[in-house]
């Protein structure tokens, strides 16, 4: 996993800055960067120095943290410290709505397998998966707002309460509530077949015992290694839902930097999310081992 | 004639069977029958796929919206006579109307002929991502599965590191150092879209490519072509890509309903095509601004609702085409 954090570093450096091209084209707004800009820029960023050696210094840099300065002369560190606990609470919020609402539909699913019941999880999160995540935001927008809702669900969440971030966080886990719903029927169906469920039938258990204390446990191992990624992935698609909703974290912070052309804030940010989401892979699987003892980590 | 003796056990190991699978074995010897019983010649994988396709409304459905699609960024005209880039201020954010079926955006442009001329960035976008993904994650997959030793280390680990990026960061990364003007041609700008999320995505076909290679591998078939001295190109060719090739199939058809999505996430954000380019993003990103969600929702609705279809068909089929072509996964 370390090689993983230090590759995919390396690859965001060389696409930024050292492929063909001008890395600090579209760095001065709408007009060419002036001489002394480049100058310094390339200065900064040790751009006359070989190549590998431009990516150590450039790594020894993010490692202090040190995310460089954007056009209004703060550093990226201090604005990603200011807005982060917005977009974690967003992302909890999202998670908490995957676990509740993803869980008992892959629940209900798997133990009507082949009913309606079952027909209407699988079909509803196919149309769940397919619609983009800013169309579901929108409209329930729209939908909020014609319905006069708004009081109740805050369409916009500038200063971030939790009230406000409920919606948000509905639209930015539905995505994911879809993947946990069919993962969890999946799994349940496959592990209903088992034979220490039937030996636990056999012993004379109630259905709720057997599925709810036996099959469920084992069934979650994979769920809820998928919700430990996803934390990382929701950190991103935060992008998406802040700007929707214009909260004022992270994501919301990489959007009106892309429009304002702020290239330090873009890259940096962006590459902190990276850094994050390759972080709580390596956690979920030093988990991974824990929760289900069967893997062992080669 | 029935004798005892030999249909007896036969029943039994069918009742057990069927008692073992479920009803969804049952299903599909009856299937298999209907099928041996229609195609009286031996039928090879595609073909068998394809019968089982053709009984599912679901792939009717989907593939009859995919070839609307098509058509539609084919031959827009053929859709509508509207000028999408005519835009009359007089006219903006219009209800729809018999003049205007989708109703007017706020430049008074003509909702229905842009939402039918946005189909056509979308499907590009799409089927180039998917055909160079396709191409670039197969050609990997089967070096590292056929040759294996360092190359399939090397390939792996690379794989690997650009897995790690998620799509929609890198992408936003890759589309902001190469930034397109407005005055960027249309190609171009489609281009670098295609590009970014090709350079993302092709780990994922490499590694199914690789796990069918290495199931393929150890068949009599493989070493029987070997053994009479056919080369690795050869074998690789016309033995192991026939058969290795069909969960790469059904993944790149499901992909490409999502490269769909993530370009008009892309372009939503200001990031991937560029006005005067015309795309369904574009459209979604002007109307969902605050001030228009009430006052014009036609605006965000229409565009919202080809896309959606449009990313839904493509996953429907891929669904159809992955349950076809492994029964196991029934």
């Amino acid at each position: 996993m370390i090689p993983v954090i230090i590759g995919a570093t390396f690859i965001l450096f060389v696409l930024v800055f050292a492929l063909p091209g001008e890395p600090w084209q579209g760095r001065c707004g709408e007009r060419e960067c002036p001489t002394a800009y480049v100058e310094a820029f390339k200065r900064e960023y040790n751009l006359d120095k070989p190549l590998l050696v431009q990516y150590a210094l450039y790594l020894g840099k993010l490692v202090q943290g040190d995310l460089g300065v954007n056009f209004y002369n703060n550093h990226v560190i201090d604005e990603l410290a200011v807005r982060y606990p917005t977009t974690v609470k967003l992302a909890l919020i999202a998670i908490l709505v995957e676990v509740v609402i993803g869980i008992a539909a892959g629940l209900m699913a798997g133990i009507n397998k082949g009913r309606f019941l079952d027909s209407l999880v699988v079909v509803s999160t196919l149309v769940v998966v397919s619609i983009p995540v800013f169309v579901i935001g929108s409209v329930a927008q729209w939908s909020v707002l014609k319905l006069d809702l708004n009081d109740i669900f805050p369409v916009t969440a500038t200063q971030g309460t939790l009230k406000q971030l409920i919606l948000p966080g509905f639209v930015l886990g539905s995505l994911s509530v879809a993947y946990v719903a069919r993962l969890t029927r999946t799994n349940l169906v496959e592990n209903l077949r088992a034979d220490y469920v039937r030996t636990a039938r056999a012993k004379g258990l109630t259905t709720g015992r057997v599925i709810g204390i036996h099959t469920l446990r084992n069934s979650l191992i994979p769920v809820i290694t998928f919700i430990g990624y996803d934390f990382g992935s929701l950190m991103g698609g935060a992008i998406v839902t802040e700007r929707i909703f214009n909260i004022n974290g992270i994501g919301g912070f990489i959007f009106r930097s892309i429009n304002q052309r702020d290239g330090v804030s873009v890259v940096g940010a962006v590459t902190v999310l990276v850094l994050i989401y390759l972080l709580a892979n390596l956690v979920v699987d030093v988990l991974y081992g824990v929760l289900d003892p069967r893997i062992s980590r080669d | 004639m029935t004798d005892p003796i030999h249909s007896g056990p036969e029943t039994m190991m069918g009742a057990v069977a069927n008692d073992i699978a479920g009803e969804a074995v049952e299903r599909q010897e009856e299937a298999a029958a209907e099928a041996s019983a229609v195609l009286d010649k031996p039928h090879s994988l595609g073909s068998d796929a394809w019968w089982q396709m053709r009984r599912r409304p679901m792939f009717w459905f989907s593939a009859g919206l995919i070839a609307l699609f098509i058509l539609m960024a084919v031959w827009p005209s053929l859709f509508t006579n509207g000028d999408p880039r005519y835009c009359d201020l007089t006219q903006a954010r219009h209800k729809p109307s018999w003049e205007h079926w989708f109703g007017t955006d706020i430049q008074g442009c003509d909702v229905y002929a842009r939402t039918i001329h946005g189909a056509r960035s979308s499907i590009l976008v799409g089927v180039f991502c998917t055909a160079g993904v396709t191409v670039i994650g197969s050609i990997v997959g089967l070096l590292a599965g056929y040759f294996g030793r360092w190359l399939d280390v090397v390939l792996s680990r690379v794989g690997e590191i650009f897995f790690a990026i998620p799509t929609l960061l890198g992408g936003i990364v890759i589309l902001y150092s190469f930034p397109s003007r407005p005055g960027t041609p249309y190609a171009i700008v489609v281009g670098k879209v295609v590009i970014a999320i090709t350079l993302l995505q092709w780990p994922t076909i490499a590694r199914i490519m690789r796990a069918s290679v290495l199931q393929v591998m150890p068949h009599e078939y493989v070493t029987a072509a070997r053994g009479l001295g056919a080369r690795p190109g050869r074998i690789i060719v016309s033995h192991i890509l026939p058969n290795a090739v069909a969960g790469v199939i059904a993944v790149a058809t499901i992909n490409l309903g999502v490269y769909i999505a993530l370009e008009a996430t892309l372009s939503f954000l200001g990031i991937g095509l560029q006005p005067p380019a015309i795309s369904w993003g574009i459209a979604i990103s002007e109307a969902s601004k605050m001030g228009f969600l009430t006052s014009a929702p036609h605006m965000l609705l229409f565009p919202s609702l080809f896309l959606s279809l449009t990313v839904l068909a493509f996953i429907m089929l891929g669904e159809v085409v992955r349950d076809a072509l492994d029964p196991r996964l029934r």
